[in-house]
């Protein structure tokens, strides 16, 4: 029973999750920073591929709509674990034979820029749906009205497809960005020093297991909470000008 | 049938087919029967997994999402931030809490070492099991607060007219409509499962994902049994579709 109150004595808690180095809390924080910026770059990589899929999967030939299908289906049945080994294998093999066919050495992949590049093309295939989704929740009037106006392509989507479609997209979108979050711990799988994998090295050196994924755990969760935030900001926002559903109910 | 013959698809199909010959005649096959044995086994594990936590969960997610649907403020706090934290925090971190945590603290206390679950609290498939099921039960809570506020109030209504026991009429009108409304979401959060059962092989369970690494590991063979892993993932996702799709044809329903 000591041993118990000894593990839920506060004094060695905070001993443990102090910043400097006896404590472990540095390393907490630098695996953090770790997670959010491959969530953020896996992120954007995602939107963007969505965006592009989207367009292709409404406008695109059959061609490209039956690849896009493929890429969607496949990507959303098989586990992220795999595909995140399969896609850093094929990453690593592809930029290794690249830079040895211009007479380089062997490179070692920067961490980051893997987790982005796995993590991002994985994002990719729920944004496409997403988007596709938004894209054809927007009245039809406006885009062919733009048409009409004989706006250009891209201007006709920096214009009104994408404002319009903002609030459609942006729920599914927060959603992503939490599926972002927490996949990057899957990265701790392949060795990425992250927030997961930091905590589990703290936690087996210090054997104190419960003190540190439960501090990981509140990490991720005051990430997840204000994120929550932001995007409620930013529908609010995206919703400008739209009649309320609340005010017309009453 | 009409459908795939149309000509991009017949040359996308034929692309696929050389893709596949290609793949079986030009890659390295001859690990499988060495491991075949491991590899049904591990398969095994995986669907038992599954199985056993998707049922456990959905029978955790309807109080939860009862509670948090009609439940008085002192449950629906509770389930609510349940809810909360398993949805906000990676279910690898959870698996590793339940398993390297509980699975220190647990030989602290001598009657938990001396009980007779001791030698299951030994080994790791009950923290997977367990950690599987809540983070299944958290998902799914949340979309039976949603089914079970989604019901026509008309029939619950109905049912109260008619004099019936508040159990049964939960049984029989209330609970069935809101399992009708949420099946396709249902379906969506099992493949998710399916998704997340590869997490228990870090750890040690030895399930599908676990049987690949190993020949990864042994062999030095790396795309070949990662192809073949995804292919039983895509086929297992496809049966739990079809799965429920034959569930939600089961129930009648007026066709607009």
């Amino acid at each position: 029973m000591e041993g118990l109150v000894e593990a839920l004595g506060l004094t060695s808690t905070f001993e443990l999750l102090s910043l400097s180095p006896p404590g472990w809390g540095g390393n907490l924080l630098r695996g953090l920073m770790n997670s959010l910026q491959i969530a953020f770059g896996a992120f954007g990589f995602g939107l963007v591929i969505g965006l592009f899929g989207a367009y292709g999967k409404l406008y695109g030939g059959p061609v490209i709509r039956d690849l896009l299908a493929v890429y969607t289906t496949v990507v959303r049945a098989v586990p992220e674990l795999v595909l995140i080994l399969i896609l850093y294998y094929v990453g690593t093999d592809l930029i290794n034979k690249l830079v040895m066919g211009f007479g380089g050495e062997r490179v070692e992949i920067n961490g980051v820029v893997a987790g982005i590049w796995v993590l991002g093309i994985v994002q990719g295939a729920y944004a496409t749906e997403i988007l596709r989704g938004a894209i054809l929740a927007v009245p039809p009037g406006q885009i062919e009205a733009a048409r009409a106006f004989g706006m250009p392509p891209v201007m006709l989507m920096r214009r009104v497809t994408i404002p319009a479609m903002m609030s459609f997209a942006i729920p599914g979108l927060a959603n992503l960005w939490l599926i972002a979050t927490k996949d990057t711990a899957l990265l701790a799988i392949v060795g990425f020093n992250e927030l997961t994998l930091e905590t589990k090295q703290a936690a087996s050196s210090t054997r104190a297991y419960f003190t540190f994924f439960l501090a990981a755990g509140g990490l991720y969760l005051i990430v997840t909470l204000l994120s929550g935030r932001v995007f409620k900001r930013l529908e609010t926002w995206a919703r400008k000008g739209q009649p309320s559903m609340r005010q017309a109910k009453t | 049938m009409k459908a795939l013959l149309q000509p991009h698809r017949i040359v996308m199909i034929l692309v696929a087919v050389a893709l596949v010959l290609w793949c079986a005649v030009s890659m390295q096959w001859d690990w499988i029967p060495k491991y075949a044995d491991l590899a049904f086994l591990g398969l095994w594990r995986t669907i038992w997994i599954l199985v056993v936590t998707a049922v456990l969960g959905f029978l955790l997610a309807i109080p939860l999402g009862l509670a948090q649907a009609i439940g008085p403020w002192y449950l629906a706090t509770p389930a609510r931030m349940f809810c909360t934290v398993i949805r906000g925090t990676p279910l690898l971190l959870q698996i590793w809490l339940l398993y390297y945590g509980l699975g220190s603290l647990f030989p602290q206390f001598p009657w938990i070492r001396s009980s007779e679950l001791w030698p299951y609290l030994r080994q790791a498939w009950p923290y997977a099991v367990l950690a599987l099921t809540l983070s299944y039960a958290g998902y799914e809570g949340e979309v039976m607060r949603g089914a079970f506020a989604g019901v026509a109030k008309g029939q619950v209504e109905a049912a109260r007219a008619f004099g019936m026991p508040r159990f049964t009429m939960f049984r029989r009108i209330w609970l069935p409509q809101a399992i009708q409304s949420a099946l396709p979401t249902l379906a969506g959060e099992t493949i998710l499962q399916l998704k997340a059962t590869p997490l228990v092989a870090s750890i040690t369970i030895i399930e599908i994902y676990a049987v690949a690494s190993r020949v990864r590991q042994d062999t030095f063979i790396i795309y070949e049994p990662l192809l073949l892993l995804a292919l039983v993932y895509m086929a297992i996702a496809g049966v739990i579709t079809l799965a429920f799709r034959w569930l939600e044809r089961r129930v009648p329903t007026r066709s607009v």
